[in-house]
């Protein structure tokens, strides 16, 4: 039976389990809108601009491990995707983006609403697609999921224009599908994997360093295996919080910019870095011809253009993590008579040692609202609820990745390689929906929360449960505090005192919420928060110049940091 | 250094934008670029002579082979291959000339494939330096037009 584009869209969609599209309709999509209409197997959710629809499902894809899609409209609601897409695209998340497109004889025509929306996401996207023909749909659907999902995963993005949605074609959905370009390696070369075995065996002094790619390959377990079976150390990224539980003796928190201490010098003293699907960012690396001076790196990735891109490797090992360290596993079966707490104790030694010094702290004694005493008591009353916790960008993003402790994997969502202002909030809206009894807390700065904050809406609209707590300093803190450290104090353009209620902005929505503006309000306000059965906005008003320590001044040796 | 690298690829829409995308966006430069089908079905093959250092032309090497529309990407480094370019050069050309022209057009074996009372328009096939060298020796009688394809190469067969 012949089916019309929009319909061979949805019957595509149920067959990769698709439960939920996240947009905004419009002229060019109008057709697949109606389509959709008609059917009850996926929701569509009505967000209140684009680039929110697209930090949903970036927000639900990584909380859930599934792809995410979002289903825009031509020109404009393409272009304002694009912020989503490029976010999901630095941090390898799974997403595939469907825009409308006007009608292809139109196509190149400067029509109206027309955007050259696959020239335009060409670089932020893993593949993209121009659907030509209606009897090409579900083939390109099929390429696009098995992209999004597969290697080193990332967002694809579907050109549909208006008149292929009304075309109609024979269905028939592939089972299978194969790239003869595409082929990821997925199994480590044994060799090598035996070569970083003996390295691992007999370094005296080795670290794990542990990024997004681990969480991607939901290879927690083989991590924790192979940390405390050797007993390694383990730093993560910002993007690998939650890979391995904070709260174990072997962890060292993140490294980086605003790492720990203990992370920090742990990387300067290592004799071998063992890199577990990160990427050596700069804001890890700092000034890479200083990084790790003492180490030989191992380097686990499955792309193989990640390795040896910033720092060079000692030992490539291209393979998805979680297969290369189940592989690698059993080969540490020989040393079992080794004693490695033995072996490691001048390493453990000295990390205590720096573990007990320049802990992460703040002032206690003050009696304003500081950022890092809300996020260690959010932490503390909600220990037992196993919490999705989302952060915009900036300075509380930073504040709860060092306060809050995380012990799961795809717990902590937050943008880390674009730092796009304006994710936390829908990602955290796209993960209440992944789990809907789960609860949502999203910290965000005043700044950013205002970047997105018509999706007050959204979560009335959907009766999500949503918690937001806005830690509110009236400045743009992050740039504000490079001002202050590195600009004399010049604060151009990042006081933005001038802002709404947002109390009276929540509550205009319907929605619950509270200021409070000092300490002793802190904790009943957060387990009132917690309570509440629907949304709740929280205005935390913070301590205005308050700076996140340690800081690693940019392109300095990570081992310089500033820490008060 | 200067490398060619000679990829494989589908014959995809879009799918010289996004090698050419590859070197702009990461700051890489293209020397020249040639381009066109092969002859198994849907399948093109782009040469490229770029420049950078060992550790750039190692990324430029993954990067592409990253690309999911490349098959099979080769790089011309250390194995003995043939290189070719071709010219056409339209030379303004007089009595006190012509005769010139055609003793170094014979000289590097190219070919004269239009010819105008006052101009020659000749064919030159060979590696860079080659058409180089003719360039220079024609420069000086009187070059009208010149137009020059990119590098196309080839891994020569072992001789045993």
């Amino acid at each position: 039976m012949k089916l019309t584009g929009s319909q061979i869209f949805l019957e595509s969609l149920k067959k990769e389990k698709v439960e939920y599209i996240f947009g905004i309709p419009g002229g060019a999509i109008i057709d697949l809108h109606d389509e959709i209409y008609k059917q009850d197997d996926i929701n569509f959710i009505l967000t209140r601009h684009e680039q929110a629809a697209v930090h949903a499902a970036d927000g639900y894809a990584r909380s859930s491990g599934k792809p995410g899609v979002a289903l825009l409209t031509s020109g404009p609601g393409a272009t304002n995707g694009i912020t989503g897409i490029a976010t999901a695209y630095m941090d390898s998340i799974p997403l595939i983006v469907f825009t409308g497109q006007v009608p292809t004889p139109l196509i190149g025509n400067d029509a109206f609403q027309e955007a050259d929306i696959v020239g335009m996401t060409r670089s932020c996207t893993k593949y993209n697609f121009l659907v030509k023909d209606a009897k090409d749909l579900a083939r390109i659907i099929k390429k696009a999921f098995y992209i999004a999902t597969t290697g080193r995963p990332g967002p694809v993005l579907i050109d549909f224009p208006k008149d292929v949605q009304v075309a109609k074609a024979e269905f028939s959905y592939p089972e299978t599908i194969h790239l003869r370009g595409y082929n990821p390696t997925y199994h480590g070369n044994l060799k090598q994997i035996k070569k970083v075995v003996k390295a691992i065996a007999s370094a005296k002094k080795p670290l794990l360093y542990v990024g997004g790619g681990t969480i991607l390959s939901n290879a927690s377990d083989e991590l924790r295996k192979l940390a405390q079976k050797l007993r390694i150390p383990v730093f993560t990224t910002l993007m690998g919080i939650g890979a391995y539980p904070e709260d174990d003796d072997l962890s060292l928190g993140m490294a980086g910019m605003h790492g720990t201490y203990r992370a920090n010098m742990a990387i300067q003293y290592c004799d071998l870095l063992i890199s577990v699907g990160a990427r050596f960012d700069d804001r890890i690396t700092g000034k890479v011809s200083e990084f790790a001076p003492n180490a030989k790196v191992v380097h686990i990735d499955i792309d193989p253009t990640s390795i040896s891109k910033n720092i060079h490797v000692d030992y490539p090992l291209v393979g998805d993590v979680k297969l290369v360290l189940k592989e690698m596993l059993p080969m540490f079966d020989e040393y079992n008579h080794v004693d490695w707490n033995e072996v490691r104790k001048q390493w453990f030694e000295q990390i205590n040692k720096w573990k007990n010094e320049h802990k992460l702290a703040y002032e206690k004694e003050k009696k304003e609202i500081l950022p890092q005493y809300v996020i260690e008591k959010l932490c503390e009353i909600t220990k037992d609820d196993d919490p999705v916790i989302t952060t915009e960008v900036g300075q509380h993003q930073m504040w709860v990745a060092q306060f809050y402790t995380f012990t799961k994997p795809r717990r902590f969502l937050t943008s880390g390689g674009l730092g796009t202002m304006g994710y936390g909030f829908p990602a955290g809206i796209g993960a209440q929906f992944a789990y809907p009894d789960k609860p949502v807390f999203v910290f965000a700065g005043d700044g950013s929360f205002q970047m997105n904050e018509q999706e007050l809406a959204t979560l009335i609209a959907y009766d999500k449960p949503v918690k937001v707590i806005i830690l509110n300093n009236g400045f743009l803190g992050m740039v504000r505090q490079w001002q202050d450290l590195f600009y004399g104090k010049r604060y151009a353009a990042t006081d933005i005192e001038v802002q709404p209620d947002f109390v009276k902005l929540a509550e205009s929505y319907g929605i619950k919420a509270r200021q409070i503006r000092k300490k002793s309000e802190v904790e009943e306000a957060l387990i009132e928060m917690k309570e509440h059965k629907g949304p709740y906005i929280l205005d935390a008003v913070i301590d205005r110049e308050e700076n996140v320590y340690p800081m690693v001044p940019a392109g300095a040796a990570i081992s310089n940091m500033l820490l008060t | 250094m200067k490398r060619i690298f000679s990829i494989t690829v589908e014959n995809e829409a879009g799918v010289l934008s996004r090698v050419a995308n590859l070197f702009s966006a990461r700051g890489y430069n293209i020397e020249s670029l040639n381009v066109a089908p092969i002859n198994e079905e849907n399948l093109s093959r782009m040469t490229i002579v770029t420049e950078g250092d060992e550790a750039i032309l190692e990324q430029i090497g993954k990067q592409l082979n990253k690309l999911i529309d490349t098959i099979k990407v080769t790089e011309f480094g250390d194995v003995p291959f043939v290189e070719r370019e071709m010219a056409l050069i339209k030379m303004h050309t007089d009595l006190g000339t012509r005769a010139e022209v055609l003793r170094i057009v014979d000289i590097f074996r190219g070919k004269v494939v239009d010819v105008s009372p006052d101009s020659y328009t000749i064919e030159v096939t060979g590696d860079s330096g080659k058409i180089d060298a003719i360039l220079s020796l024609l420069e000086p009688l009187g070059i009208k037009e010149l137009a020059r394809t990119g590098k196309v190469a080839m891994i020569r067969e072992n001789k045993k």
